[in-house]
């Protein structure tokens, strides 16, 4: 095969029988546990854009496993999540997490990742009863700087090193030519050489992350890039799976979280380990003082835990009538603490107040260092950010699965093999899973694992199969490369190559598909608010830069990378305005609110929320699922 | 900026085509200039300040200046990592120093043997994952 050149790529073909794309905690943990079910019989290849020990959310490290059942019941994880998402989630698939996490969080102490004990069992592993710190009832505290290098480690053993192709970057899936509705396999671009990568398989697992920059962000200079989910994450789970026709569910929920500002640092371990509170501008605790506000949104105002949108929904009223900034009182806290501590502990507390951001966040420490601030002596601002789009954090958007077949769930929810979506071979777990969130890192790892076994049942099943593609792979090329053709054909006609009638750059790209999504879709500059008109016309918008997704340049590789990051942004963006028009109420509110319909209306949209867009036509079908709960949820 | 590179400091990583800030960069932002053989950020607003560049590199040529469009100037956070530990030096505005220290793994780097010592595959058909053998596993 010849060279390939930056206009002309070498096409490398590459046949396995599971593909796993991405490399973040799913990936990982499908890595490990399909490799051990397929042994040698089968083939498994996992493919990352960036390098597997520093790639995915965890790839500054983490200071706490969100997700650790021990001493709790299943179920009450179920409530929980339930509560916290407002009521419409897939108790099987939680219940799923639940009762699997644990084995996963117990593997990374194994393997080396130091997690805290209580002073009484220190030193005991958790697997020998040791007691883990809790900074809240599923929380537990860690040195977790290293915590991806770790669980990196253990995938690249299980899988061989052999079988992991770094630095590239799928960005299309690819359907069977004769089974319909089937996957085949997918394309990915080199972002080192001059290679587009063609692989066939008879499953996928589509694991690439969350939604980050499609909203416009609080910070528009350098501090862009200071986003609390990893700027990375470009959608590219959600937008390859609709564009292979897969079943959506959820893609209204997002989340807002209510950080630190500017640095976005962590709040969990301040309200819950340090016991600090949050008031406005004048002292006043808005919890308590806007409590009755939340009485709008029974039943879910009585949970064990006020669900997270609704206690921004208690800090935006502050903030809309003119008593923000909103504080976080460190200070207060810390020295209530350190009242009956000896200096020493008082010293320990502190380091773990810094390693808590250090870990996880370095870009909050360094506000605090620039700005003095020292959280024993100076309180520091809360401020909602800007929309995310997850499903495995307190949000729940993604993609429709069949749950597990043994659980008392309707037949609908299953369809053969655990984390399948509706299109026959194409798995999903962590942020792609829809309906189920608050798996953090460990449940993430934990369904990888689940959806790896599955997917070696499901090539085991279908071993005659022999993937063929529908799609030409010489006009997908074209495609991918189109970028680089308008960069190529039309760079020489304007004396400044950034500025030219022929193409558009991917920075800019993004910044119109934020500018809109902020603006009518409910981002920070209306105080997430929107309505069908807003919305409308948003979609208008949003078509043009569909449009204008085959005028993107790419100058370099580099840029190729960005292109279609963008693209999958922007196919993102779509399906999330296309569910918010449709559900017509308000039903998390401090995350977003359609003003045309400010009430949550439990009578009619105690339902998920679905969508199909047809591969072939491009025309979409959004319907209502009926809702079932599997547990008592006291309601 | 956010992560800039010390030009004294850098050295291109020896000539080897692919630099350690570039292999572990997650969001593919450092780029070795060729000519001078030194590498640096190409797209600094898209830089997370996760400082897996800064950690990873030999030289410790890499440092963090914080989003100049809304911390102010003269603080810095510079760890120093080792296979074990990592050490933060903290430096405030106003000049004062703080220093933590703290664990980042608790085994030899490359010590993982993953099926060492764990059960064979068990039964393809059922709930279990396969180190959960024997495990009786709760439903509803």
């Amino acid at each position: 095969m010849s060279e390939g050149t930056f206009g002309n790529p070498e096409i490398v073909e590459v046949d396995t029988d599971i593909l796993i794309i991405g490399g973040g905690m799913a990936a990982c943990g499908a890595a490990f546990e399909a490799k051990r079910w397929a042994g040698d019989d089968a083939k498994i290849i996992l493919v990352d854009k960036a390098a597997l020990d520093r790639s995915g959310a965890v790839a500054q490290g983490l200071s706490a496993i969100n997700t650790y059942i021990g001493e709790n019941d299943p179920l009450d994880y179920v409530r929980m999540v339930h509560a916290d998402l407002m009521g419409i989630t897939r108790d099987d698939l939680v219940f799923d997490v639940g009762r699997h996490v644990d084995d996963s969080v117990e593997l990374f102490e194994e393997w080396g990742l130091p997690i805290w004990k209580t002073k009484e069992t220190e030193g005991v592993a958790l697997k020998d009863g040791g007691k883990p710190v809790r900074s809240g009832r599923w929380q537990i505290m860690i040195n977790g700087e290293g915590y991806k290098t770790i669980v990196a480690e253990a995938a690249k053993k299980a899988l061989g090193i052999d079988n992991i192709y770094e630095r590239v970057f799928i960005v299309k899936l690819l359907l069977d030519a004769n089974e319909p509705n089937r996957i085949a396999g997918a394309v990915g671009l080199s972002v080192r050489e001059h290679k587009l990568y063609v692989f066939k398989c008879s499953a996928a697992l589509l694991v690439a992350g969350g939604a980050v920059n499609v909203f416009r962000p609080r910070s528009t200079g350098e501090g862009q890039g200071r986003t609390w989910y990893p700027v990375w994450n470009s959608g590219s789970t959600y937008a390859m799976a609709v564009e292979a026709g897969a079943e959506m569910t959820m893609m209204e929920n997002r989340f807002v979280p209510a950080r630190f500002k500017d640095g976005y640092g962590p709040v969990g371990a301040w309200f819950l380990l340090f016991k600090s509170k949050a008031t406005n501008a004048f002292g006043e605790d808005y919890g308590t003082k806007n409590a009755d506000m939340l009485k709008d949104f029974a039943p879910y105002d009585t949970a064990a835990v006020v669900p997270t949108c609704l206690r921004n929904h208690l800090m935006l009223k502050e903030m809309k009538e003119g008593r923000g900034p909103i504080f976080m009182d460190t200070p207060s806290a810390m020295k209530k603490l350190s009242e009956t501590m000896t200096p020493q502990e008082v010293k320990h507390l502190e380091a773990e107040a810094w390693e808590d951001f250090l870990d996880m966040c370095i870009g909050q420490a360094s506000v605090w260092a620039g700005m003095n601030i020292r959280p024993e002596e100076t309180v520091s601002e809360l401020m909602p950010t800007e929309p995310y789009l997850l499903g495995s954090h307190s949000g729940c958007c993604g993609i429709w699965v069949s749950g597990p077949d043994d659980l008392n769930s309707p037949d609908e929810w299953k369809w053969g093999y655990n984390r399948m979506t509706t299109v026959t071979g194409l798995f999903t777990a962590g942020d792609g899973v829809g309906a189920s969130g608050h798996k953090f890192s460990s449940g993430s790892h934990a369904e990888g694992r689940i959806a790896g076994k599955a997917m070696v049942k499901f090539v085991q099943d279908k071993k005659g199969f022999a993937p063929s593609f529908k799609a030409d792979i010489k006009d997908i090329t074209e495609e991918i490369y189109k970028p680089v053709r308008n960069y190529m054909e039309h760079k020489d006609k304007t004396t400044a190559e950034d500025i030219n009638p022929h193409y558009i750059v991917p920075r800019m790209l993004q910044m119109r598909l934020q500018k809109l999504m902020d603006e009518y879709v409910a981002g920070v500059s209306t105080f997430y608010q929107t309505n069908k008109v807003m919305l409308e016309h948003g979609l208008h918008l949003l078509d043009m830069v569909r449009e204008d997704n085959e005028n993107m340049r790419a100058k370099d590789l580099h840029e190729l990378l960005r292109a279609w990051e963008n693209y999958h942004r922007v196919r993102t963006a779509e399906v999330h305005l296309r569910h918010i028009l449709y559900r017509e109420e308000t039903r998390y509110p401090g995350f977003f609110y359609r003003a045309d319909f400010p009430d949550l209306d439990e009578e009619n949209w105690h339902c998920f929320v679905n969508s199909r867009m047809d591969p072939e036509t491009g025309e979409w079908t959004i319907m209502k699922k009926d809702w079932v709960g599997l547990v008592d949820h006291g309601h | 900026m956010p992560t800039f590179v010390h030009t004294d400091k850098c050295d291109g990583c020896k000539g080897g085509a692919v630099t350690a800030c570039m292999y572990i960069c997650p969001h593919d932002l450092m780029k070795l200039d060729t000519e001078r053989m030194k590498a640096f950020n190409q797209e600094p607003d898209q830089c997370w300040e996760c400082m897996c560049c800064v950690k990873a590199c030999p030289r410790q040529a890499i440092e963090v200046r914080a989003y100049a469009d809304f911390v102010p100037m003269g603080g810095a956070a510079i760890p120093l990592r080792t296979d074990t530990h990592i050490m933060w030096t903290i430096r405030f505005r106003d000049g004062e120093i703080k220093r933590f220290k703290f664990p980042v793994r608790t085994t030899p780097v490359g010590s993982i043997d993953p099926y060492k010592d764990k059960p064979p595959a068990g039964d393809i058909n059922s709930q279990l994952l396969f180190t959960q053998a024997n495990k009786q596993l709760p439903t509803i």
